[in-house]
C-alpha cells in the first residue's frame, strides 16, 4: 500500500527509458507517450484520492527506519501538486507532436520530457534534503537538454546562461545542505525540524534559512534573482516553455513553502517578514517587465514572475487564509501558465511572428484562439467566477487580517497590470482590420487547440468548483501551520 | 584542521566567483569546476575531519569517520561531472554557432 508513493516517480522514469528505445519510430513513440502520460495521470489521481481519504502515505525505501533511510512523503500538499503536474504533462504530451519538428522528436525529446516529470514528481515527494537536491538535478539536467534541443543560435546562447545560473545555485544548495548537516547532523527533513525546534533556531540556523531562501529563490525567479528567466524561457519550443513555466519555478516555490513551514519557523521576524517585501518587489518588477515588451512570448514569460510574488506573499504572511490562498494560487497558476504558453505558441505559429506590432485582426480568421486568449486573460487576472479570483481573495483576506495593507495594495495593482499586459495581446493582435499582408494560410490544428481547451477547462473548474476544492486546500493550509503533524507522521515512535 | 580546510574552500569559492565573472566562456567553466570543488570540501569538513578510521567495517576498529558526507560528496561529484561535460559541449557549440566565446557579445538583439 505505501508503495503507491513511488509510482509517480517510477512510471515516468520507466516511460522515459522505454521511449528511448522506440526513438527511431516516431509514430510508436508518440502513441506510447500519450498512453504513459495518461496512465501516470490516472495513478496520481488515485494517489491523491487515497491520501485525502486515508491520510499521508510514508514510504521508507528499503525498509530502513525513518531518519536513517530515504523516505518519500506523499502528504496532501505533495499529491495536489503531483496531480497538477500530471495534468500539465498529459496536455503537453498531446500538444507536442503538433508543435515539434520531426528532427526534435527524433532526438529523444520524449525521453527528456519524461525525465523532467520524474524530477518534478520526485522533488514534490521526497522527505530528505539531499534527495531533494538530487531530484532538482534530475529535472534540471532534463531541462538543459530540452532548452537546447534544436540547436538554434539563440537557443544555444540563452541555454549557456540558463545552465550557468542553475549550476551556481545548485552548488550553493549542496553547500547549504552541508552547513545544515554540520549544525543538526541529519538530512532528513522531519528530523531536522525536530532538532531545530529543540535549539529554537539560533543565529546560524537563521543564516542557513536565508541561504536556502536564496537558493530556492534563484530557482523560483524572485526579485532580485529573476533576471535569467524571461529570455531563456522563450527560446525553446512552446511546449517546452509551457513545461518550464508551469513546473520549474513552482518546484522552487514548493521547496520554499516546505522548508519555511516545517524547519525555519521559529524566527519569523527575520525570515518571513523579508518575504513580504520581496513579494511586493517581485510583483512590481515582474509586471513592469511584462508591460515593457511587444513580444507576446516574452509577455507571458514575464507574467510568471508576479505570480511567484503572489505565492511568496502568502508564505510571508503565514496565517491560515494566506497559506490556503498561496496553495490555491500555486495550483491554478501552474495550469493557467501552461495553457497560456501553449496558446501563445499557437498564436505565434499562425501569425508567423511573435512581434505584437506586426499582427492585427487575427480574430477574423482565428476566432477560437482569440476567445481562448480572452478567457485565459480573465482567469489569470482573477475576474470573479474564475480560479485566479479565489486564490487572490484568500491572499488579500490573509493580508488584511495580518495588517499588511501595503502588500495588499501592491497585489491589487499588480493584478490590474497583469490584466492589461495580457489584454494588450488580445486588443492589439486580435482586434482591428484584417491584415492582408499577414500570411494567414497556417491554421491551428485541432491537436493544438484541444490540450489548451482541456487545461482551461481544469482552470475554470478550479474557479467554479471552488466549493468542493476549497475545504481540501484549507485542510492543507491547516496541516502546514502545524509542522508537528508532518514530524509525527514521518518519525512515528 | 577544519579551519584550514574551510579557508581553502573559501579561497576556492573566491577564485571561482572571480572566474565566473570573466567574459571568456572557458574561464567561466573553470570557475564552475572550482566552485564545485569548494562545495565538496565544505561537505567533507562539515562531517568533522580526522575522527577515526576509514568507514570500512573492521572488528578491531572502534571509531570511524562519518560515512554520510562521503556518500553525499560522491553523488555530488558525479552530478557536477555530468553537468560540466554538458557545459563544455554546449559552450563549444555556442562558440562555434555564434562565432565568439565572449559573453559580452552574446546579448542578442531585442525582440528576437
Amino acid at each position: 500500500m505505501s508503495n503507491l508513493a513511488i509510482l509517480p516517480i517510477i512510471i515516468p522514469m520507466l516511460s522515459g527509458i522505454i521511449v528511448a528505445f522506440t526513438n527511431s519510430n516516431v509514430a510508436v513513440t508518440r502513441l506510447l507517450t500519450k498512453l504513459f502520460s495518461i496512465i501516470s495521470l490516472l495513478v496520481s489521481a488515485y494517489i491523491t484520492y487515497s491520501v485525502f481519504i486515508d491520510g499521508t502515505i510514508i514510504l521508507e525505501t528499503g525498509d530502513w527506519k525513518a531518519p536513517y533511510g530515504i523516505i518519500l512523503v506523499a502528504d496532501e500538499l505533495s499529491v495536489l501538486l503531483l496531480l497538477t503536474t500530471n495534468i500539465i504533462a498529459a496536455a503537453a504530451a498531446f500538444y507536442a507532436p503538433q508543435s515539434l519538428s520531426l528532427r526534435q522528436e527524433n532526438h529523444y525529446f520524449y525521453t527528456f520530457f519524461f525525465l523532467l516529470i520524474t524530477g518534478v514528481s520526485g522533488a514534490f515527494l521526497t522527505g530528505d534534503l539531499f534527495n531533494l537536491f538530487v531530484f532538482f538535478e534530475v529535472l534540471l539536467m532534463a531541462s538543459y537538454a530540452l532548452i537546447v534541443l534544436g540547436g538554434d543560435k539563440v537557443q544555444l546562447r540563452e541555454s549557456v546562461k540558463y545552465v550557468l545560473i542553475n549550476l551556481f545555485s545548485s552548488v550553493l544548495f549542496v553547500t547549504t545542505v552541508a552547513l545544515l548537516y554540520g549544525v543538526v547532523g541529519t538530512v532528513n527533513m522531519a528530523q531536522i525540524a525536530e532538532r531545530v525546534a529543540e535549539v529554537e533556531q539560533d543565529g546560524i540556523l537563521t543564516t542557513i534559512g536565508i541561504l536556502f531562501f536564496f537558493v530556492f529563490g534563484t530557482k523560483a525567479a524572485l526579485f532580485p534573482l529573476y533576471y535569467w528567466l524571461p529570455k531563456s524561457y522563450i527560446v525553446p519550443n512552446p511546449v517546452v516553455s509551457a513545461l518550464f513555466g508551469a513546473l520549474l519555478t513552482k518546484v522552487g516555490i514548493y521547496s520554499i513553502l516546505r522548508v519555511f513551514s516545517l524547519i525555519f519557523i521559529h524566527r519569523m521576524d527575520y525570515t518571513h517578514d523579508v518575504f513580504i517585501w520581496i513579494a511586493g518587489l517581485t510583483m512590481l518588477f515582474g509586471v513592469i517587465g511584462a508591460l515593457s515588451t511587444n513580444n507576446i512570448k516574452l509577455i507571458i514569460a514575464y507574467n510568471i514572475i508576479p505570480a511567484i510574488g503572489f505565492i511568496i506573499m502568502g508564505i510571508g504572511i503565514f496565517n491560515q487564509d494566506a497559506l490556503s490562498g498561496s496553495i490555491y494560487y500555486l495550483i491554478q497558476d501552474m495550469i493557467i501558465k501552461s495553457a497560456l504558453f501553449l496558446l501563445v505558441g499557437v498564436i505565434a505559429y499562425v501569425a508567423g511572428t511573435s512581434d505584437l506590432k506586426k499582427m492585427k485582426g487575427l480574430l477574423h480568421d482565428h476566432p477560437v484562439l482569440g476567445w481562448l486568449l480572452f478567457l485565459s486573460a480573465l482567469i489569470l487576472a482573477g475576474i470573479p467566477p474564475f480560479s485566479g479570483f479565489i486564490g487572490k481573495l484568500l491572499l488579500l483576506k490573509g493580508a488584511f487580517s495580518a495588517d499588511e495593507i501595503i502588500i495588499a495594495i501592491i497585489a491589487l495593482l499588480a493584478s490590474l497590470l497583469i490584466l492589461y499586459s495580457v489584454m494588450k495581446i488580445f486588443i492589439r493582435g486580435f482586434w482591428g482590420e484584417k491584415d492582408e499582408s499577414l500570411s494567414t494560410t497556417k491554421k491551428a490544428s485541432a491537436g493544438m487547440i484541444i490540450p489548451i481547451i482541456g487545461l482551461l477547462a481544469v482552470a475554470v473548474f478550479l474557479g467554479i468548483g471552488a466549493e468542493w476544492i476549497y475545504p481540501a486546500i484549507d485542510g492543507v493550509a491547516e496541516y502546514l501551520l502545524d509542522p508537528q503533524l508532518y514530524i509525527d507522521s514521518v518519525l512515528k515512535e | 584542521m577544519e579551519i584550514i580546510i574551510l579557508i581553502l574552500a573559501g579561497i576556492l569559492f573566491a577564485t571561482a566567483i572571480y572566474n565566473l565573472l570573466q567574459k571568456q566562456l572557458l574561464r567561466i567553466i573553470i570557475g564552475t569546476v572550482l566552485l564545485s570543488h569548494g562545495a565538496h570540501l565544505v561537505i567533507l569538513t562539515m562531517g568533522k575531519l580526522k575522527r577515526g578510521n576509514p568507514p570500512i567495517l573492521d572488528d578491531a576498529v572502534t571509531t570511524y569517520t562519518d560515512p554520510l558526507p562521503q556518500a553525499l560528496i560522491l553523488t555530488s561529484i558525479v552530478i557536477s561531472f555530468g553537468i560540466t561535460s554538458l557545459l563544455l559541449v554546449l559552450s563549444y557549440r555556442t562558440a562555434k554557432e555564434n562565432n565568439t566565446d565572449n559573453m559580452e557579445e552574446m546579448r542578442g538583439e531585442t525582440n528576437e
